[in-house]
């Protein structure tokens, strides 16, 4: 907010502002422009311009695939959907279930239930790798969408999200329904469902993302290149030990592994800031 | 908080949690107790045996010079990436506070690389500094600076904090330039009425205003740089140059995948989990006097 009339100052912070935007992007618009290039003239001449070899390089990319990876980006491209819709679509349905339990019933082992889900919290899978990777071994989830998605799905933070929700809605709605004689699941269908979507909006965007940009577990558990998804194919594809990495392939498949995150950013704008806030609170 | 109107069934409530109890039990806390168990038990190479012996993998990892080397590089990292990354957008987040109308899209300017994955992040920087062919190395090497950070330390731990800030920036700007919108119009006013320049008004008004934020912004981005950013040491240096850039969460995956110290990395993760959950329990502390306040 402004409260008087300073143009130097005005000038200073715009030009602030045009520069931090342009530093923060610059990493991105290389990763672009050398995507548009031959392998020859990225590692020769650092082009600062787009070159003539994009559709070359992203049509290589998704139907060819880099060199020693042996899986298109393509294919990696839909692993990455896959498990990104899963964890968002997982987390959202058993969130909403948690939270309708703990908030319209009473029952003896609620609040172990609630504190059971709140240490998922303290327990991200940075801290607990080799003995989850071993459960995962023993059920057999290596090298499957189960195994990229199941690990992941638990979350406190949807639960809490929609818990505060949930204590928000009128009670008389609840009485309402109950004196009509309607069942708790359809309140669930017919009631709360609707109401949430807006939270349901946000959580999909933050989910999405997160899920999307998933990388230390499919690590860890993917050894067929099947279920690569296109982040551990990414850094696949630089480990060419002494050879040449091709950086116009890898770059090309950088800018497709951060279109759909990116572009979910900007045009979701509002449910993102929402969902971020909201999350943290 | 409870509900005075309740559903009453005996059998629902189980059948709802269900699902997310029986996740939390497989894939939380049954790995978070083996890994508990673990640190107390010597296993040889094999796994066909396994002894009870106390508190010797801690012991060992407490006295291991590269461990500990290990949890100083993540304190400088941690606190170079809070620290950087916090104080740009703040910075940042000022400004669009001043640029009234535009703020709206710079905002959408400054908070999408927020939706880059940390690894991508790695990617992206390794490519700018690459020794052969990155440009950024072959612009300072112009200005007479070789720029290596494989051999080179200082510099590869100069690189990862680059890149893990680059995207925090954009979440802590988020947070300032709310936190900044929130403060109510007239207290800048009344200052400027009394003659208080913008610089002036800032650190009396608006910094003091915002600490909830910051602070909030501190242990978030701290929990970040611990335990987000495995992406960005495995794309850019692996823990090297001779364990410069080795982080605890680096090191507890190398440990338990490639070096197979089932013991040692189980108790790094045990003091892993207690790091969390002292800051989740500061975190909570500071929410809750946010709220209050």
């Amino acid at each position: 907010m402004m409260v008087e009339h300073r143009p130097v100052l005005t000038f200073v912070t715009h030009a602030v502002l045009i520069l931090g935007a342009l530093v923060l992007a610059f990493p991105i618009y290389i990763t672009f422009v050398a995507s548009t290039h031959s392998l020859e003239e990225v590692t020769r001449s650092f082009p600062l311009l787009p070159g003539s070899h994009l559709v070359e390089n992203y049509l290589r990319a998704l139907t060819v695939g880099p060199r020693d990876v042996g899986a298109t980006v393509g294919t990696m491209m839909l692993n990455s959907l896959i498990m990104a819709l899963g964890i968002t679509f997982g987390k959202i349905t058993i969130s909403l279930l948690a939270a309708f339990a703990i908030v319209y019933f009473r029952f003896r082992l609620r609040m172990i239930f609630f504190w059971m889900i709140f240490i998922t919290l303290m327990l991200p899978v940075e801290v607990r790798i080799l003995p989850t990777y071993k459960v995962a071994a023993d059920l057999k989830l290596l090298d499957s969408y189960g195994g990229l998605i199941f690990p992941l799905i638990a979350s406190a933070t949807a639960t809490f999200l929609f818990r505060q929700f949930f204590m928000t809605v009128p009670d008389e709605l609840c009485e309402a329904h109950r004196i009509d004689g309607g069942s708790p699941m359809q309140f669930f269908f017919d009631i709360l469902l609707p109401m949430s979507r807006t939270s349901i909006a946000a959580l999909f965007v933050i989910l999405f993302i997160y899920g999307w940009n998933q990388y230390l577990w499919p690590l860890l558990i993917t050894s067929d290149q099947k279920y690569y998804t296109l982040l551990i194919g990414i850094k696949r594809m630089l480990d060419v030990g002494e050879g040449q990495a091709e950086w116009h392939i890898i770059m090309a498949a950088t800018i497709l592994a951060m279109l759909p995150p990116v572009l979910v950013v900007i045009f979701m704008q509002k449910q993102f800031v929402r969902g971020m806030t909201e999350t943290e609170k | 908080m409870e509900k005075r109107v309740v559903f009453r069934n005996n059998v629902l409530p189980y059948l709802l949690v269900a699902p997310q109890i029986i996740i939390t039990l497989v894939f939380f806390i049954w790995p978070a107790s083996q890994a508990l168990l673990q640190s107390f038990l010597q296993e040889d190479a094999f796994g066909t045996s396994s002894a009870f012996i106390w508190f010797d993998n801690f012991a060992d990892i407490f006295t291991s010079e590269e461990y500990l080397g290990s949890f100083r590089v993540t304190l400088v990292f941690s606190f170079a990436v809070a620290g950087i990354a916090l104080s740009v957008a703040l910075l940042l987040a000022v400004m669009a506070d001043r640029a009234l109308q535009a703020a709206t899209a710079y905002k959408t300017l400054i908070i999408w690389p927020y939706a880059v994955a940390p690894v991508v992040a790695g990617v992206l920087w390794f490519f700018l500094f690459n020794p052969t062919v990155g440009m950024i190395t072959f612009f300072l090497k112009k200005a007479g600076i070789a720029w290596n950070h494989t051999l080179n330390g200082p510099q590869a731990m100069t690189l990862v904090v680059i890149a893990a800030a680059w995207r925090e920036i954009s979440y802590n700007f988020l947070f300032f330039l709310a936190g900044l919108q929130a403060i109510p119009h007239s207290f800048i006013e009344a200052a400027a009425i009394d003659g208080a320049g913008p610089w002036r008004r800032f650190w009396t008004i608006s910094f003091p205003l915002l600490s909830p934020t910051a602070f909030f912004l501190i242990v978030v981005n701290i929990v970040y740089a611990f335990f987000d950013t495995f992406g960005v040491i495995h794309a850019i240096t692996r823990g090297g140059p001779n364990y410069a850039t080795n982080i605890l969460v680096y090191k507890v995956f190398n440990d338990g995948f490639i070096n197979l110290d089932l013991g040692g990395s189980a108790a790094q993760s045990v003091v892993l989990m207690i790091v969390v959950i002292s800051l989740t329990v500061v975190q909570f502390r500071f929410i809750e006097r946010k709220v209050h306040y």
